[in-house]
C-alpha cells in the first residue's frame, strides 16, 4: 500500500475537487470541538452549492486553505496535493480507465487482459482501445463466448504468476462465472492456506443503463458482496477511474472493480503525473454540517443534483462517495457521521441485501450512539429492471426522492 | 504395432463424419486404443461399455486429416523408436519400475489409513479416496518435473502425493491442523501446495479445468511474452468422467487446442459419478473422441496398467512440452470404494467390482516387475515395508499436531491483509492487536 500513498502523496492537483474536499473532511472532522453543533440550521453557506466542475469557488478554496492550517491528518499523506497546480489533460471516463490500464502493462509485463471482444474489437466500450495492437494478442487476449472457463483461466493465470484483468463485456454476463469469482477468487487464498493469490482485476460496465432490459441492466453488488476475500470498488469519476483501475491491478487481492454504463462519457480534466487511488479509502465529495449523504457510482450525480436544491432549501448536506464497497471506509464515513448524526445512503444496488443494507447495519454496530436519526436507505426497487424508460426511471432513486428524504430526516 | 499406428489415425480423425459415427455400431469394435498392447486385447470395458470400443483403425485411418498428419507420425515413431531401442523390450527399468511402484504403494497405503482414520473420527467430511485409480496418477504425475502443475479435483490426496507433497503434510491438512499443507484451512477436497505446483484440489465438478488452463496460458505466456525461452512447464488437468459432460471442459478443450496450450486433460474414467452410470450419463461414452472434435488428439488408454499410462503420458507430456498443444487422455480405471467414505456403494454390480479388483494396477505392476525380474519379491517387500512406516509416520505426526488458534481465523482471507478494511479508529484492522488474537469484531 505504500506505493499507493506515494502516488497519492505525488499526484494529485490542486485543481481537483477530490483532492481537496478529502483534506476538507480530515480537517473539518477534528476541527469539530470548534464548532458548536448545529442542532437547527438557520444558515445557508455561500459555498454550499457545489458541483462537479474542478476548482471549485473561491470560497470554497479560501475555506480549504483556513482548515487546512489547524488540519490533524491522521490518515492521508496527501498534504502536499494542493501545492502544485498542473494544467492536466481532459478524457472521458472510459479513457481514464484505458489509460491506467495502459499504464500499468507499461510498468509490468505481467499483466494483461482477458474477455470478449477486448482485443481487436477494442473492448464494447473501448475501454481496451488499441491495447492489442500495442502489446499483442497474448496481452490483450480475445476470449471465446465462455465467461466461466475465461475467468477460471484468468485465475489459473494469476496463481501461477500473471496478473489479468479480466472484463466482463457485461457486469451481468458474469453472472455465469460467479462459481469462479466465488470459489476460486474469492476463497482459495484461504483455502490454500495462504500459499496461492489471485492479483485478478474483474471489472466491466454494469448498473442501469438507457432501456437496456433486465439482463443487462443488473445490480450486481449484492450477489458479490458476501464472497470471502475479494474486494469491491465503484469509480465514478474520470479521475478515480484511473487512480482505483491502477490500484486493482497493483492489488495482491482479486479486485471487482464496478463501472457504471451511463459514467463512460463523462469528462474531467486529470493530473498528467502519476497517480494512484487507495482502494480502501471513500472520497469526500462535498463537506457539509446537516446530514451525510453516502452514496457510490452514478448515484453520485442523482445526489449532487438533490445536493443543488437542497443548498437552496438552506441545508448542507455532506456528501461522500464510499467507492469501497468492501471493505466500507468506516474512517471518513464515522468522522462524519460523528459530524452530522444524520445518514442517508442512496444507492443503485438492489434494496435486498444490498450494499445499502450492510452499510447501514456498519454504521449501527459501529457509530449508534452519535447517530440522532434512524438511518434512512434510498435502494433501487427490487424488480427485475423493466425495459420502459418511465418504469427504468421509477427503478432507480430519482433527485427528488433525495431532497424529500433529507427533508424528512433533518426536520 | 498395428495398435501403435491405430493410436495414431484415432488421434487425428477429425472431422468425423456425423453418419460414419452416429451409427455407433455396437458390434464391430475391438482395440480402443492402447499404442503398447501386444496381444489382442480381451478386456474391453466391463460390463455395459465392453459393446462400446468404437471403429476399427483402418477405417479411421482413411478419414485422417492429411495436413494433420505429420505430427501423427512423429507421435507414433516416438513410441516405436523406443521399442525398438531396448533390446530387451521392457517398458520400464529398474530405477523407474520402483519409484512408480513405491508411489502406487504410497498412494494405496495411505488411501487405506485415510478411511481407518475417518471411522475412527480423526477426520471428518466427505473424504473421497483414490484405490484403484493408482496408474493414472502414478503414470502421469511421476513424469513431471516440480515445476510442471497439476490440478486435481475432490479426490486429489494421492495426486498430491505423487506431486511430492509429505504425507505428513496432507494427512496432517485431514487432521485438520496447523502442519497440514493449508494450514487446516482446505481440507480433504481442497489440497494445495505451492512449492510443489499442485495448484489444487477442486471441489466442484470441472472448475478446476479452467484453472489448469489458466495454468497452462502462464506457461505459454512466459515463453512468449516474457521471453522466457526455457519455460516449457506443462500443466496437467485430472477429471472424471462425469465431468465430461461439464461445458467447462468443452470450453477448455476448445480454447486449449485453440492457443495449443501445454495441458493435458487426463481423464480418470471410472465409469461412475457417484451413482449415475458413465453410460447413462452420456450420448457418446467415448470420450477420448472429443479431442480430435477440438483439433486435439484424444488418447484411451487402460488406466490399470502403469506402464500403459506412462507410455501415453510421456507422448501427451512431451507433445505439451515441445509446443505442440494439447491431448486429451482418456484412462479408464475403476473405483475400488465408494464415492467418498459416505457412500454406502450398493448400486454397482458386484461382478463389476470383482472385474476390476482382478485388474488392481498394483498387483499388476508387481507381477510385471517380478516376470520381468526388475525387482524381487524382497526388495518390493521392502517398499511396502517403508511405506507403511511412512504413513504410520504422517499419523503419528499429524495426530500431535497443533488445532489451529482462534488468531488463525481471520488469517489469510485476503492476500493484502489491508484489505480487511478500516476500522472505526482509522488504522487497518489487521493492525488492531485483538485482530489477531481472534477476538476483534469483525
Amino acid at each position: 500500500m505504500a506505493t499507493i500513498f506515494q502516488g497519492l502523496r505525488g499526484g494529485a492537483a490542486a485543481a481537483l475537487t477530490n483532492s481537496i474536499d478529502s483534506k476538507k473532511l480530515l480537517s473539518r472532522s477534528t476541527r469539530r470541538s470548534l464548532s458548536e453543533r448545529k442542532v437547527s440550521f438557520p444558515v445557508v453557506r455561500s459555498d454550499g452549492s457545489v458541483n462537479l466542475n474542478p476548482g471549485g469557488s473561491n470560497a470554497r478554496a479560501r475555506r480549504v486553505d483556513q482548515l487546512i492550517t489547524n488540519a490533524v491528518a491522521t490518515k492521508a499523506d496527501s498534504s502536499a496535493a494542493s501545492s502544485t497546480s498542473k494544467p492536466g489533460h481532459e478524457l472521458l471516463l472510459f479513457e481514464a480507465l484505458r489509460e491506467g490500464l495502459e499504464e500499468e502493462m507499461d510498468r509490468d509485463p505481467h499483466v494483461c487482459v482477458m474477455g470478449e471482444d477486448v482485443g481487436h474489437y477494442g473492448g464494447s466500450y473501448k475501454v481496451t482501445r488499441g491495447l492489442a495492437d500495442k502489446y499483442g494478442d497474448l496481452r490483450v487476449l480475445d476470449t471465446p463466448i465462455a465467461e466461466n472457463s475465461f475467468t477460471g483461466m484468468g485465475i489459473g493465470a494469476a496463481m501461477t504468476g500473471l496478473r489479468p484483468i479480466i472484463e466482463g463485456m457485461n457486469m451481468g454476463f458474469l453472472l455465469l462465472a460467479f462459481n469462479q469469482i466465488s470459489n476460486n477468487c474469492g476463497m482459495l487464498h484461504y483455502t490454500s492456506g495462504g500459499q496461492f493469490t489471485i492479483p485478478v482485476v474483474i471489472r466491466g460496465p454494469g448498473g442501469v443503463g438507457r432501456q437496456l432490459g433486465a439482463e443487462h441492466s443488473q445490480r450486481l453488488e449484492s450477489y458479490f458482496q458476501s464472497i470471502p476475500g475479494i474486494q469491491m470498488v465503484a469509480c465514478s469519476t474520470p479521475y478515480n477511474a484511473k487512480g482505483l483501475m491502477k490500484a486493482a491491478i497493483r492489488s495482491e487481492n482479486p479486485v471487482i472493480l464496478f463501472e457504471h454504463v451511463l459514467l463512460y462519457n463523462l469528462k474531467e480534466r486529470i493530473p498528467d503525473e502519476e497517480y494512484i487511488c487507495n482502494l480502501e479509502e471513500a472520497e469526500m465529495v462535498r463537506p457539509g454540517e446537516h446530514v451525510t449523504i453516502l452514496t457510490y457510482s452514478r448515484m453520485r450525480y442523482h445526489v449532487m443534483q438533490a445536493a443543488k436544491t437542497l443548498v437552496n432549501k438552506g441545508y448542507d448536506p455532506e456528501v461522500i462517495d464510499i467507492r469501497s464497497l468492501k471493505p466500507f471506509d468506516l474512517h471518513m464515513i464515522g468522522n462524519s457521521v460523528k459530524k452530522t448524526h444524520r445518514v442517508l445512503i442512496v444507492e443503485e444496488c438492489m434494496r435486498t441485501g444490498g450494499i445499502g443494507a450492510s452499510l447501514t447495519a456498519a454504521i449501527t454496530e459501529n457509530f449508534h450512539d452519535y447517530l440522532d436519526a434512524p438511518i434512512v436507505c434510498l435502494s433501487s426497487q427490487d424488480v427485475p429492471t423493466p425495459y420502459a424508460g418511465t418504469l427504468e426511471e421509477w427503478t432507480v432513486v430519482q433527485p427528488a426522492q433525495i431532497v424529500t428524504a433529507v427533508e424528512q430526516l433533518c426536520q | 504395432m498395428a495398435s501403435a499406428s491405430s493410436f495414431s489415425a484415432t488421434k487425428f480423425t477429425q472431422p468425423l463424419p456425423l453418419n460414419g459415427t452416429t451409427s455407433r455400431s455396437h458390434d464391430k469394435h475391438q482395440s480402443f486404443f492402447d499404442p503398447l498392447r501386444t496381444t489382442p486385447s480381451s478386456s474391453s470395458f466391463l460390463g455395459s461399455t465392453r459393446k462400446l470400443r468404437l471403429s476399427s483403425a483402418s477405417k479411421l485411418k482413411l478419414l485422417a486429416n492429411p495436413n494433420r498428419r505429420s505430427a501423427v507420425v512423429a507421435v507414433s515413431d516416438v513410441v516405436k523408436e523406443k521399442k525398438a531401442k531396448s533390446t530387451t523390450n521392457l517398458l520400464i527399468t529398474k530405477e523407474e519400475g520402483l519409484v512408480v511402484y513405491e508411489d502406487m504403494i504410497l498412494g494405496r497405503a495411505f488411501e487405506d489409513m485415510c478411511a481407518q482414520m475417518y471411522y475412527r473420527g480423526k477426520m471428518f467430511g466427505f473424504v473421497h479416496l483414490y484405490n484403484g485409480q493408482e496408474a493414472v496418477s502414478t503414470g502421469f504425475i511421476k513424469l513431471l518435473k516440480r515445476e510442471d502443475s497439476v490440478v486435481s479435483t475432490y479426490r486429489d490426496h494421492v495426486h498430491a502425493l505423487s506431486k511430492g507433497v509429505p504425507a505428513r503434510a496432507v494427512m496432517s491438512e485431514l487432521f485438520g491442523k496447523t502442519t497440514g499443507c493449508c494450514r487446516g484451512q482446505g481440507g480433504s477436497m481442497h489440497m494445495f501446495s505451492k512449492e510443489h505446483n499442485l495448484i489444487g484440489g477442486f471441489a466442484f465438478i470441472g472448475e478446476g479445468i479452467p484453472v489448469a488452463t489458466g495454468a497452462a496460458f502462464s506457461s505459454k505466456y512466459r515463453r512468449e511474452v516474457l521471453k522466457e525461452a526455457d519455460c516449457d512447464h506443462v500443466t496437467l488437468a485430472f477429471f472424471g468422467d462425469g465431468t465430461c459432460n461439464n461445458g467447462q471442459f468443452f470450453e477448455c478443450l476448445n480454447m486449449a487446442a485453440l492457443w495449443k496450450l501445454p495441458i493435458v486433460f487426463v481423464v480418470e474414467n471410472n465409469l461412475w459419478a457417484i451413482g449415475m452410470s458413465h453410460m447413462r450419463a452420456t450420448s457418446d461414452p467415448e470420450i477420448w473422441k472429443k479431442g480430435p472434435a477440438f483439433g486435439m488428439p484424444g488418447v484411451h488408454v487402460d488406466g490399470m496398467d502403469v506402464l500403459k499410462v506412462r507410455e501415453v503420458a510421456k507422448e501427451a507430456i512431451g507433445r505439451a512440452r515441445r509446443g505442440e498443444g494439447p491431448t486429451l487422455v482418456e484412462c479408464e480405471t475403476y473405483r475400488f470404494r465408494g464415492h467418498s467414505l459416505a457412500d454406502p456403494d450398493e448400486l454397482r454390480d458386484p461382478a463389476e467390482k470383482a472385474h476390476y479388483a482382478a485388474r488392481d494396477p498394483i498387483a499388476a505392476l508387481k507381477k510385471y516387475m517380478i516376470e520381468n525380474r526388475l525387482a524381487s519379491e524382497a526388495e518390493l517387500k521392502a517398499i511396502e515395508k517403508k511405506i507403511d512406516e511412512v504413513v504410520e509416520d504422517a499419523v503419528e505426526f499429524a495426530d500431535e499436531s497443533p488445532h489451529p488458534s482462534r488468531s488463525q481465523l481471520l488469517e489469510n482471507v485476503f492476500a493484502d491483509p489491508k484489505g480487511f478494511g478500516i476500522g472505526p479508529d482509522g488504522r487497518y484492522r489487521c493492525e488492531d492487536p485483538k485482530f489477531t488474537e481472534g477476538t476483534a469484531h469483525v
